[in-house]
């Protein structure tokens, strides 16, 4: 059972308003999901439910709501929401979004969070000490903050971590301590690219609980790990991978061509695309770098969105990457990604060409689109000039 | 019985699936019928059943679909999960819809079809009829 302190019990029962009460009730429900004893502080909150395409009108309301009384306590910062502003008018989308995702903006900015829009805070802020208590909510950056980051997170909901934004505390959960994984998953695919990843990671996602160690894996770089923690986020409640073999007694499991190729034919769905999609998560500088040295002087022969966090783009205009992409023919969009982007929809687009296991998941589910997997490698061989 | 998460009384019909569900992006917010047609749910609807389910995965946006599908009157009457996730915890928790987390064996013997009374504050608070 969580145990509060009095001024806690107070809050929840309402004595010190109702915003409070609601938030106490969503971290005693956390609480006791985790089997967490108490709550200890958070110094920071990274909150999801922003695009109006998922929460829809009831989260518009419902932040419109409580944005007239509820103050965050502790740095802030917010996922993508359904659009780019700068180019939002190229897209057709009806006015009706457009308003609503500007009301959620507008909630999201009164209760005092910083709008950075973006799925990779781990990448464009500076990471705390170590062992810093965090509350992310956006499953891949929750999981990349607990493994790569030495941060301390749950797999927040969009609601614990809102709740936890507003009270500055979050319950002291498994994660939050030194969790013990009891199951050690042996990477056993070689020459792996970030596709590779993105399906160990679903795969990762799958047979988890809430840690994985993961032991074979050599070096990767940063579109890699991002990859794997893309694809686990979707796929399970998993929240940290540890690079370790494990205990000797700890259950061993493989993920070899076999297991790839399941996770392959479950998401993999058409075998070209109309259009081609960058970024989920977005992209960060290093990619963007890296994917400009890659399109040298080539084009891409179709349409491809390039989706990256607006400080990402400020950073790379500067030192002239996006005209190079842009030269490229790419559309390059900030504030939004391609997870749920509302700017891909099945009236003008049967099938989408990523790299991205998280992005493909979305895509076919909730879009209704057909996805061609492919690594960034194949995908600028085969579609650019 | 492992765990109440939320409280409450209510009495339906199961709609049991095997597989855990991702909230965001394959039920419906609007309908609550399921999208993904790799799940065993393909085109069911959770709208006033007592959705059993070994728990909820993927993102952390699940919530607000939750609450969203409680809004639109399309929610189940109650959850049972094998597993406490915080996307259904919270999203139950602030759409007020009842959940509990039951033993691997109990999570077996309900199967889909059952009638059951789930009374939270009951001393027996699973009944099946």
């Amino acid at each position: 059972m969580l145990e509060l302190t009095k001024e806690e019990e107070s809050a929840l029962k309402g004595e010190q308003g109702e915003i409070m009460q609601m938030a106490y009730r969503i971290l005693v429900a956390t609480g006791e999901a985790t089997d967490a004893k108490k709550l200890i502080p958070i110094e920071w909150a990274h909150l999801s439910g922003v695009n109006y395409n998922t929460i829809g009108d009831a989260g518009e309301e419902f932040l419109s709501n409580i944005s007239k009384d509820a103050r965050v306590k502790v740095k802030t910062t917010l996922n993508p929401m359904g659009f780019d502003i700068d180019n939002v008018k190229n897209y057709g989308l009806d006015e009706n979004f457009i308003s609503k995702q500007l009301s959620i903006r507008n909630s999201y900015e009164t209760m005092g969070v910083t709008p950075s829009f973006s799925c990779i805070p781990y990448e464009i802020f500076d990471i705390p000490k170590n062992g810093t208590q965090v509350a992310f909510a956006e499953s891949n950056a929750a999981i990349h903050a607990n493994s790569y980051d030495n941060l301390k997170t749950n797999k927040e909901s969009a609601f614990s971590a809102l709740a936890s934004a507003i009270v500055g505390k979050s319950p002291f959960s498994s994660l939050r301590k030194n969790d013990t994984p009891n199951i050690t998953i042996r990477m056993k695919v070689s020459d792996p690219n970030e596709l590779t990843y993105g399906m160990l990671g679903f795969f990762a996602g799958k047979v988890g609980d809430t840690s994985v160690n993961i032991s074979g894996l050599v070096e990767m770089d940063k579109r890699q790990s991002k990859a794997m923690c893309g694809g686990m986020g979707t796929s399970g409640t998993c929240a940290k991978f540890i690079f370790s073999d494990g205990d000797p007694d700890c259950e061993k499991i493989d993920f070899d061509e076999k297991e790839m190729k399941n996770v392959y034919d479950e998401l993999n769905t058409a075998e070209k695309g109309d259009l081609i999609t960058l970024g989920s998560p977005q992209l960060g500088l290093d990619e963007i770098s890296d994917l400009t040295g890659k399109l040298k002087g080539r084009s891409f022969q179709k349409r491809c969105m390039v989706f990256m966090p607006r400080t990402v783009k400020e950073q790379a205009r500067k030192i002239g990457y996006t005209n190079e992409l842009e030269r490229a023919g790419c559309e390059i969009l900030s504030d939004c990604c391609t997870c749920l982007t509302p700017l891909i929809n099945k009236d003008s687009v049967d099938a989408v060409t990523t790299n991205s296991i998280k992005g493909a998941f979305y895509l076919k589910n909730s879009n209704g689109i057909d996805v061609d997997l492919k690594s960034l490698s194949q995908i600028i061989e085969d579609e650019t000039r | 019985m492992k765990k109440i998460l939320v409280s409450g009384k209510v009495e339906g019909i199961v709609l049991k699936s095997n597989l855990p569900i991702n909230f965001l992006g394959t039920v419906d917010k609007k309908t609550g019928i399921i999208s993904d047609q790799n799940h065993d749910l393909f085109e069911k609807s959770i709208k006033n059943s007592i959705l059993v389910f070994p728990s909820g995965v993927g993102s952390s946006v699940g919530a607000y679909t939750i609450y969203s599908i409680k809004s639109n009157n399309s929610a189940p009457l109650a959850m049972i999960c094998q597993k406490a996730d915080l996307t259904v915890a919270t999203g139950c928790a602030l759409a007020n819809i009842p959940l509990i987390i039951v033993t691997d064996d109990e999570f077996s013997s309900i199967q889909n079809g059952m009638k059951i009374s789930l009374d939270t504050n009951s001393s027996n608070p699973l009944e099946y009829q």
